[in-house]
């Protein structure tokens, strides 16, 4: 009995009950549609997450000051605290390695005032390559200069935010003069629109000038409240992350990690944690969708069951004319084996055109990974086979003899 | 004696069993369905097996198609010893030395003609696909159904299913035809058709052992043998053998 024959054989013998093949089928191709379906939902929303965070700013590292909680119930704000300096700014920008980009960072809030309108927002202290880190870009003007930066001059770029509710339409904002409460500031460059981040944050309600003149004119303060870092990658990022710490540790005399006046965080944190959350989603859809498969699979055994009873005299037939039991076996195998596998290619298409009508009809996200389609793929086939053999052995053991005369 | 039965001792002998025996276990008892049974068939016989339901006749014929074997006893089956065979070994040989004609046919539902015809030669990986057709097409026109190539077998009478079941049995070109109750589910006039067929098969040399308890099919036969309990009563050749082809000739014609 060769191969090419017991496909025919089991091919004939699908043929001949096709709405049944097609129904066990069913339960195939749903799981694996929904196991590709869930896995690219999955996948999708990851992407997506990781994807808004680089847009925050790839390889971003911030220091913060620090501070454990001291005697006595009463605690300040971390941004009052003033263990940063302009010094660790200068030192990490000249010596930290792995480190492609440096900004310090100093903030107020207060009103933004242009002629008769006025809105609430706060200024951002930085130098020129806060846009490198945070992947800003210019929309008209430029930015500010290392000069202005020296000269504590004046000068600021604004967001799309605060061109909308100062500026009347159509008005071109560069060259004016804007108050921050009551010091002006000439606006040189305007920021090109970012949106909303993940987080519901306007990334547009933005107001960027030298961290010099908002340290000295605004705060009349010598401290940092901040500095923000880019690692030249992303892979670099732990050691970067540990230069800027033993600069740090240096400048500030502090040798035990525990009593560290600082904070580093980088987003690559931030951004597996937001990915772990996704991550366990996606898991758990795999797993629903993946019991699905398997009642597929017992699907499959209950028809393949119900066939051999049902085709007891076929079998005693093909027995009396020659078949061996494990060509009996084989054919069963090969009939499931068909069943598990069309349905894994329909189931295919299926999950495939389900992904992009769910990202058509609901926007979602989504990303079919190759081997998702693969694994489903093997997973119905061995299903197939699993599920198959049971029923195919109880074939393969029937006595001719029995069986032939079996009504 | 039959002129017939003299011109076949000299031909070679097919099927030789000597004190065949098989007892099957139900519960505590022992049940011997065959007591020693013993004889031989030589090539181009056409023997009638006849007895009473539980005289035996059933376990002689598994055992005879190699669907069984004897508790005791030897079979020689066209010079191979087959009661020592295993599973595997006895489906070759049924594959390749006997053919199957049942009482209900069984054929493959919804299957072509051809097809049901070629089943046997689907599980001898010798013959190529082509081959296989070609075989199948032959042993359907030597049972006059060459028009009915691709009718499903759920389109045909008894009689054509019959047919059908008796070019299965034919394609594997075997050494015996062994018919159970061949013509039990057919009306008499059907009944004559393939018995006629049956005798034709017979003179042109086939080897073909007729399990039946009618009496009246061993009038039409070369040698008839009757069991009772397990044991051969009588084991006689036909001295008149009765022509099928001149029986249905004579019987009154179906409006059609």
């Amino acid at each position: 009995m060769n191969t090419e024959n017991l496909f025919k054989i089991a091919l004939v013998a699908l043929s001949r009950n096709k709405v049944r093949a097609l129904l066990t089928m069913l339960g195939i191709i749903i799981g694996v549609a929904s196991v590709i379906t869930m896995l690219a939902i999955g996948e999708g929303s990851k992407r997506s997450i990781r994807k808004q965070i680089s847009e925050m700013g790839s390889n971003m590292i911030m220091i913060h000051p620090y501070s454990e909680r001291g005697e006595g119930g009463a605690r300040i704000s971390m941004s009052n605290l003033e263990t940063l300096k302009n010094r660790d700014y200068f030192d990490i920008r000249d010596k930290a390695e792995y480190v492609s980009a440096v900004s310090p960072n100093v903030s107020s809030s207060g009103q933004f005032i242009y002629q008769n309108q006025n809105y609430p927002s706060s200024i951002n202290g930085v130098s020129p390559e806060y846009l490198t880190i945070r992947q800003l870009k210019i929309q008209s003007g430029s930015m500010f200069t290392q000069d202005d930066v020296e000269t504590n001059n004046k000068v600021c770029i604004i967001g799309k935010t605060i061109v909308d509710n100062l500026f009347t339409k159509g008005e071109d904002p560069i060259g004016k003069v804007i108050r921050f409460n009551t010091i002006p500031f000439e606006v040189v460059g305007v920021l090109e629109s970012k949106g909303y981040n993940t987080m519901g944050m306007d990334q547009d309600d933005i107001v960027l000038a030298p961290y010099t003149a908002v340290q000295k004119r605004i705060l009349a303060i010598n401290y940092l409240q901040g500095i923000y870092c880019s690692a030249v990658s992303e892979e670099a990022t732990p050691d970067a992350v540990e230069s800027i710490t033993t600069i740090l540790a240096e400048n500030h005399g502090i040798s035990n990690p525990d009593n560290y006046d600082f904070e580093i965080r980088s987003q690559e944190e931030l951004s597996s944690m937001l990915t772990t959350t996704s991550d366990l989603m996606t898991i758990l859809l795999a797993c629903v969708a993946g019991i699905s498969l398997v009642v597929g699979g017992i699907g499959i055994m209950n028809i393949m069951y119900v066939s051999v009873t049902e085709r007891t005299r076929e079998i005693g037939l093909r027995m009396s004319v020659g078949a061996r039991g494990k060509d009996v076996l084989m054919q069963f195998l090969i009939e499931a084996i068909l069943i598990s596998v069309i349905g894994g290619i329909i189931g295919i298409f299926v999950g495939v055109g389900a992904t992009f009508t769910v990202n058509w009809v609901a926007s979602w996200p989504v990303f079919i990974q190759s081997w998702s389609v693969l694994l489903s793929f093997g997973v119905c086939s061995i299903t197939g086979i699993f599920f198959g053999w049971y029923p195919a052995k109880k074939a393969a053991k029937l006595d001719p003899i029995e069986a032939i005369r079996y009504e | 004696m039959n002129p017939k039965v003299e011109e076949m001792n000299n031909n070679p002998v097919i099927i030789d069993i000597s004190d065949i025996r098989r007892d099957f276990i139900v519960g505590a008892e022992t049940v011997h369905a065959l007591r020693g049974v013993t004889f031989s068939i030589k090539e181009g016989e056409f023997v009638t097996i006849m007895g009473k339901s539980g005289s035996g006749k059933s376990t002689l014929l598994n055992i005879l198609g190699c669907l069984d074997t004897p508790t005791g006893g030897s079979y020689l089956l066209d010079g191979i010893s087959v009661q020592k065979m295993n599973k595997d070994q006895r489906a070759r040989i049924r594959n390749t030395k006997i053919g199957f004609v049942f009482q209900n046919y069984n054929l493959l539902a919804n299957t072509t003609a051809v097809e049901n015809v070629e089943l046997p030669l689907m599980y001898n990986s010798g013959i190529s696909s082509s081959l296989r057709r070609q075989k199948a097409v032959d042993a359907l026109e030597r049972v006059e159904l060459g028009d009915r190539l691709s009718h499903k077998s759920n389109q045909m009478s008894g009689g054509q299913m019959q047919r059908v079941a008796i070019a299965r049995a034919l394609v594997n070109d075997p050494a015996v035809i062994l018919a159970d109750e061949a013509t039990g589910n057919l009306d008499t006039r059907t009944s004559f058709s393939i018995l006629k067929l049956l005798q034709q098969l017979n003179q042109e040399g086939r080897t073909i052992i007729f399990v039946t308890h009618n009496e009246d099919i061993a009038r039409y036969s070369t040698r008839n043998i009757v069991l009772k309990d397990g044991r051969i009563i009588e084991d006689t050749y036909n001295q008149h053998i009765l022509s099928a082809a001149e029986a249905y000739e004579k019987l009154p014609k179906e409006e059609v």
